[in-house]
């Protein structure tokens, strides 16, 4: 488009509008367009998730939570998901224990420590961001080829698994951890830092307890994120109908994802219907965590 | 009150030296564990590398990169084998076609609206919704393609459509898409400074206009880089491709039929256990060599780009 068209339009629409001229019909078209985009990804979401209370709501019972999975047709309708809640229980608990703790140490390090004229410090923020986009099946990969196998060697275990979803949130924690860390103002660092107290004391005693509310939503939504993924762990032994619930870190699993996936193999309809039930548990799962995150972030967020 | 206490005025405090009096031990070893921490991140990157090499490497021994790259016919679990990639490559390029060309423009309207139209009330309403749709699992999406998209396709279209396609998972993965483009492009046009709209307003434009040929132009390189990086995500995306489009490498254009994407081809052999020593084993890493490479350069641009806009207007 040339200055000139620019100019001519601009200059239409100020005679339109000097003459009292009411809106052309293209922006109402305009408006409209934008108002169906906005609806049809909401309506989909609603389709999805009533499609899914219908078709599950019927077999969501006692069985399934008490009863193990079945590969047997015949025993499809008494079926349960038990141990993939346990498995996911387990390894969301473990991925949690090794995440939280490096995924904050990094971002402190990241916003408080490193500068950013040093090139050490922008590599290791560029290569957050694109690990933040690597594929998960790509971290499947590097745990099949490096954790589950030698060199750490530890097996198609729920360990391997909770490693592996580790790596795989990690960016996506330590990006939320840096905006909640660095939305606390400067004048609280100086504050302190002009009492004596060391920069360390600063960030433990002033800034992580005001950030604390931010990382924490920030940690809620990279769970959520480590319970719905399937991916990387099809290829970490969590793919068989698991009959027994995780007996420690070193036990084999499935989880939740995985075991929606098995029952999506199967073409029978019990199989499928069992599906739809599992996929109502693992969905309220994460909406609950998803309101207490945006709860969280509404009630202690502070305006400086 | 009397002045009776101990204190004299102008009596100094005894000094102190406000240089460094004794290290500290403490605060040294707290930043080498935070540096350690940082660091995990790239020995994740180096990590990956490092895994895939060697059976890549072996993969390449056996087979030549120009059949690789450049042969039709994937049939890598079978006798007799053959391993072009290219029937994984169009699976995947289908797909994504598939879920860009519908994501990328309601995914920009979206942004439009919410940065230019929306009450900030109704932005507060859309944007957690918009949150929860992206934070839905991808094997859900599969499920919802296969048994729900799928069947009403077969119904509606006067085609012979296939158990498993490309069309009922290009569908379910637009709407996966769509919250990454919104978000990332209405970053980017909330970056866009306010004299720009009202220089377009002072010179009579509408708010179509103000939208469509002030910000979104001001905000190209940012919406170009959420673009690539809905790109990425589709090319690397498993659980919706494997579950809806199937494990049948296919090499067409057709959208209807069965066919197989790289990342399924992973997954679909990698849940396999194959036996470390087996040739079979290293075509999980060849394929996944490949994949790496192809997402890991989209994601470089597109951080470059989003980089791009923060430097012109932050």
């Amino acid at each position: 488009m040339t200055a000139d068209a620019h100019a001519a339009s601009a200059r239409a629409a100020v005679q339109r509008s000097l003459a009292g001229q009411r809106r052309p019909l293209r922006e109402y078209v305009f408006h409209l367009a934008l108002l169906v985009s906005v609806a049809l990804a909401l309506a989909f979401l609603v389709a999805l998730l009533s499609y899914v209370v219908v078709h599950g709501w019927d077999r969501l019972d006692a069985n399934l939570f008490l009863n193990q999975p079945t590969a047997l047709l015949r025993r499809i309708d008494e079926a349960g998901v038990q141990s993939a809640i346990f498995g996911t229980l387990w390894v969301i608990s473990l991925t949690a224990l090794f995440c939280i703790p490096t995924g904050v140490l990094a971002a402190i390090y990241l916003e408080e420590y490193g500068r950013r004229e040093m090139w050490f410090n922008r590599l290791i923020e560029l290569n957050i961001q694109n690990l933040a986009a690597v594929p998960s099946i790509v971290y499947g990969i590097l745990a099949l080829g490096l954790i589950a196998r030698p060199p750490l060697n530890l097996g198609f275990t729920v360990i391997t698994a909770a490693l592996t979803l580790s790596l795989l949130v990690l960016p996506i924690l330590i990006i939320s951890s840096r905006e909640a860390i660095r939305a606390v103002p400067n004048s609280i660092r100086d504050g302190s830092l002009a009492l004596g107290a060391t920069q360390w004391q600063t960030i433990r005693r002033q800034v992580l307890p005001v950030a604390v509310p931010g990382i924490a939503t920030g940690t809620i939504l990279a769970l959520s994120r480590a319970i719905g993924e399937a991916a990387p762990l099809l290829l970490l032994g969590a793919v068989q109908f698991v009959t027994f619930n995780p007996s420690g870190p070193d036990s084999s699993y499935t989880v939740l994802p995985i075991q929606i996936f098995n029952l999506a193999t199967r073409p029978q309809e019990g199989f499928r219907t069992l599906g739809w039930a599992a996929i109502i548990v693992l969905l309220a799962i994460l909406l609950l965590m998803n309101s207490v995150a945006i709860a969280v972030r509404n009630r202690y967020q502070k305006r400086w | 009150m009397s002045v009776t206490t101990s204190t004299v005025p102008g009596a100094a405090p005894p000094r102190r030296s406000l240089g460094r009096s004794r290290p500290r031990y403490g605060e040294a070893a707290i930043k080498v564990v935070l540096v350690a921490a940082a660091t995990l991140s790239v020995a994740t990157t180096i990590a990956i590398v490092i895994s895939l090499i060697p059976p890549t490497v072996r993969f390449f021994d056996k087979v030549d990169v120009g059949d690789f790259l450049g042969g039709t016919r994937w049939a890598a679990l079978f006798k007799p084998p053959a391993y072009g990639v290219l029937p994984l490559v169009s699976g995947t390029l289908l797909v994504t076609a598939i879920a860009v060309a519908i994501a990328v423009p309601i995914g920009l309207a979206t942004a439009v609206y919410l940065s230019e139209y929306a009450h900030p009330r109704v932005r507060r309403t859309i944007k957690p919704v918009l949150e929860v749709l992206a934070g839905i699992p991808t094997v859900v999406f599969g499920f919802f393609a296969l048994y729900a998209i799928t069947p009403l396709l077969q119904d509606w279209l006067p085609w012979e459509v296939e158990p498993r396609n490309a069309l009922a998972p290009g569908l379910v993965m637009a709407v996966l898409l769509i919250p990454t483009v919104a978000s990332l492009s209405e970053d980017a046009m909330a970056a866009v400074p306010m004299e720009l709209r009202d220089g377009g307003y002072a010179l009579g434009s509408s708010r179509m206009l103000v939208a469509l040929r002030v910000v979104v132009p001001a905000a190209f390189s940012g919406i170009v880089a959420a673009v690539i990086l809905a790109i990425s995500r589709a090319i690397g995306e498993t659980m919706i491709v494997y579950i809806g489009l199937g494990a049948r490498p296919t090499f067409t254009a057709n959208p209807l039929v069965e066919g197989e994407t790289m990342a399924a081809y992973i997954a679909q052999a990698g849940s396999g256990d194959l036996p470390v020593s087996s040739f079979d084993y290293t075509t999980i890493f060849a394929v996944g060599t490949l994949l790496f490479a192809i997402t890991f350069a989209m994601n470089a641009i597109s951080i470059r780009l989003v980089r791009k806009y923060r430097e012109v207007y932050e």
